[in-house]
């Protein structure tokens, strides 16, 4: 008995030496920092001057500054847009993927060599492609007799643009939906079609439901990206040259929080700021999981 | 969060029943092992040519972009009329780009390799010891995911710069010596696969716990560490926030960094000389290309495992 407790309290102490560098850098870097943050975010600390306590007028700024609202609202409209439509695109392309046999491997490759442009560099390059009057793009919906509109400097197409750039590197999705779709056991297919269920239903009814997981886990971390989204944007529009001309309606909340930071040195604020972020994306994924909950179907679940 | 996030059993695969056999012998075959040549085919094949071309085209036009003088890098012509490979002498000629280049190779590496030993190694913990805290312990791992970056960003600035490091490239990966999250999350996947009675043989052999670890953990996970390795270098090249928080003396510059450097003095204001920018570009992205080349299969068997878990 005695020996037993004592390889128990030798495992223990194992086990503890293995997770210790994730306890040390969790107290360093995450837990002392966030109470330091959320410190910070009652104060005026400009790292130049001491801080003083500035009880919550940070806060107050908050509500008062429109340019955190104008941030924000940017942002959920961004994420509102390439969320869904990212989700969509990919499936889609999943979708077909499946059905090309040995081909796939090529298109994966097609379709995930974007994933590896780094962001700056997917910014700059479509900062040129996306131009309003000679950009390959706005060329291509020439010839079918769209007149493309000014999608970097029309203040209306500057999310939108965002997005585009956002969509061209799904590739990451694409692999994991045809991955899903690939583990969907094709006996559900058979006894569908037995029972004599159309394309369009075996898709609702068979595979929906056996790549929610997959789904689900790509909408909330697409969602939680999409609302921290800073290297395409701060690329694109902003920089030391720009500020004047920059239209706010770029201006996501990770640049806004950036430059107050690290351009205006207003470290209070910008504290405050990024626990009204923190709050955000933790009520989004919430509601996320309790909606994902009704719909996802997890294997050696009780459901079936 | 949940804690008991142990891997998926392995679908059982039901035995076909005679119906069902004959049915795939007719037609319908969802993974397309038979496939009837007819107007859906060549539809699929279409749309997926129409998609890679959308997809790849940016790269290829990149290149030829790269290449052409300022006069014609607006023309979206595939081959130059005239190459002009004297961008990249400009591009050379615009900061220390060979710099940047080995700046990010060393921080990208050092980033790779210090989350990858340091996740693997926490997540073994996790992975093969049962001790009183593991479930919530293991919860809080998970639960850190979902922390933005932007709350602790500040105050992990101001540690930096209370150590006197700002302005070198140390704060860039010396935080991934403490194991990552999602890294964490997917190597214990990985550990808790391999079958205990391997570790109890090597216990009664004599070996230590780090024995069990460094010999049979790690040699049998192989791929999984490449896997994280390879998504660490690539993530850890792209950044652009860390480098312009902490970055400020030109020569210590990763390579986004002074891309964006360039394609601001460059291409958004002064002669706007887009063919140098879009040189600079096709240099930064150069070298993922690569990694990608050779690391291709880790990339997709990467993602296909994080949809299981998902």
């Amino acid at each position: 008995m005695a020996s037993r407790g004592l390889l128990q309290r030798r495992e223990a102490r194992s086990a503890y030496l293995f997770i210790a560098p994730w306890i040390i850098g969790f107290v360093v870097f995450t837990a002392g920092p966030m109470v330091a943050s959320l410190w910070l975010s009652f104060t005026d600390y400009s790292l130049v001057d001491p801080a003083h306590s500035v009880g919550t007028a940070n806060y107050q700024q908050l509500l008062d500054d429109p340019r955190v609202a104008k941030s924000l609202a940017n942002t959920f409209v961004y994420a509102a847009l390439f969320v869904p439509l990212g989700t969509v695109v990919a499936l889609a392309l999943a979708m077909l993927l499946q059905k090309v046999g040995r081909a796939s491997g090529f298109f994966r490759t097609v379709f995930y060599l974007p994933v590896m442009t780094p962001a700056v560099a997917a910014g700059a390059m479509f900062l040129l492609l996306l131009n309003g009057q000679r950009g390959l793009v706005n060329q291509v919906l020439g010839w079918f007799g769209i007149n493309g509109p000014d999608w970097t400097t029309d203040p209306a197409w500057l999310k939108p643009s965002l997005a585009v750039v956002s969509l061209w590197t799904v590739g990451g999705s694409i692999i994991i939906y045809l991955a899903a779709l690939n583990n969907v056991p094709r006996q559900l297919y058979e006894a569908a079609l037995l029972d004599g269920a159309g394309p369009v239903r075996r898709f609702v009814s068979v595979t929906l439901p056996m790549i929610s997981g997959a789904l689900f886990f790509t909408i909330i971390t697409h969602t939680i990206a999409a609302m921290q989204m800073f290297d395409q944007a701060y690329t694109m529009f902003y920089g030391p040259q720009q500020k004047a001309t920059a239209s706010d309606e770029s201006l996501v909340y990770m640049v806004y929080l950036f430059q107050n930071a690290f351009e205006f040195f207003k470290m209070g604020f910008a504290s405050a700021m990024a626990w009204l972020l923190f709050v955000i994306i933790l009520v989004i994924t919430v509601i996320q999981v309790r909606v994902g909950n009704r719909f996802v179907y997890y294997e050696g679940g009780s459901t079936r | 969060m949940t804690t008991d996030l142990r891997p998926v059993p392995p679908p059982t695969e039901p035995s076909l029943q005679p119906e069902a056999k004959v049915l795939e012998r007719q037609s319908f075959s969802p993974a397309g092992s038979r496939r009837r040549v007819g107007p859906a085919m060549v539809l699929r094949w279409l749309l997926l040519l129409v998609f890679s071309l959308a997809f790849a085209y940016p790269l290829v036009w990149l290149v030829s972009a790269s290449l052409k003088p300022k006069s014609q890098v607006f023309d979206n012509k595939l081959v130059p009329e005239t190459v002009q490979w004297s961008n990249f002498l400009e591009v050379w000629n615009a900061g220390p780009v060979l710099r940047w280049l080995l700046n990010s190779g060393m921080v990208s590496l050092m980033a790779a390799l210090a989350v990858t030993f340091s996740s693997a190694f926490v997540a073994f913990g996790f992975a093969y010891f049962r001790f009183r805290l593991r479930g919530p312990l293991f919860g809080l791992v998970l639960a850190t995911m979902m922390l933005p970056g932007a709350v602790t960003m500040i105050p992990v600035y101001l540690i930096w710069h209370q150590v006197g490091l700002v302005d070198t490239q140390v704060p860039l990966w010396a935080g991934n010596l403490f194991g990552s999250a999602f890294y964490i999350f997917l190597m214990r996947q990985f550990f808790l696969g391999i079958p205990r009675e391997l570790f109890e043989a090597a216990r009664i052999d004599g070996c230590s716990h780090f024995g069990l670890f460094r010999r049979i953990a790690l040699p049998l996970c192989r791929p999984a560490l490449i896997i994280v390795f390879i998504f660490e270098l690539q993530a850890s090249w792209s950044d652009l926030l860390k480098p312009l928080i902490y970055l400020q003396t030109e020569e210590y510059f990763t390579m986004p960094r002074g891309l964006k450097q360039i394609v601001d003095g460059f291409a958004l204001s002064g002669e706007y000389h887009w063919e140098i920018a879009m040189a600079a570009t096709l240099v930064a992205t150069l070298p993922m290309i690569i990694v990608f080349a050779f690391g291709q299969r880790y990339f997709m068997e990467g993602l296909a495992t994080t949809a299981k878990q998902g």
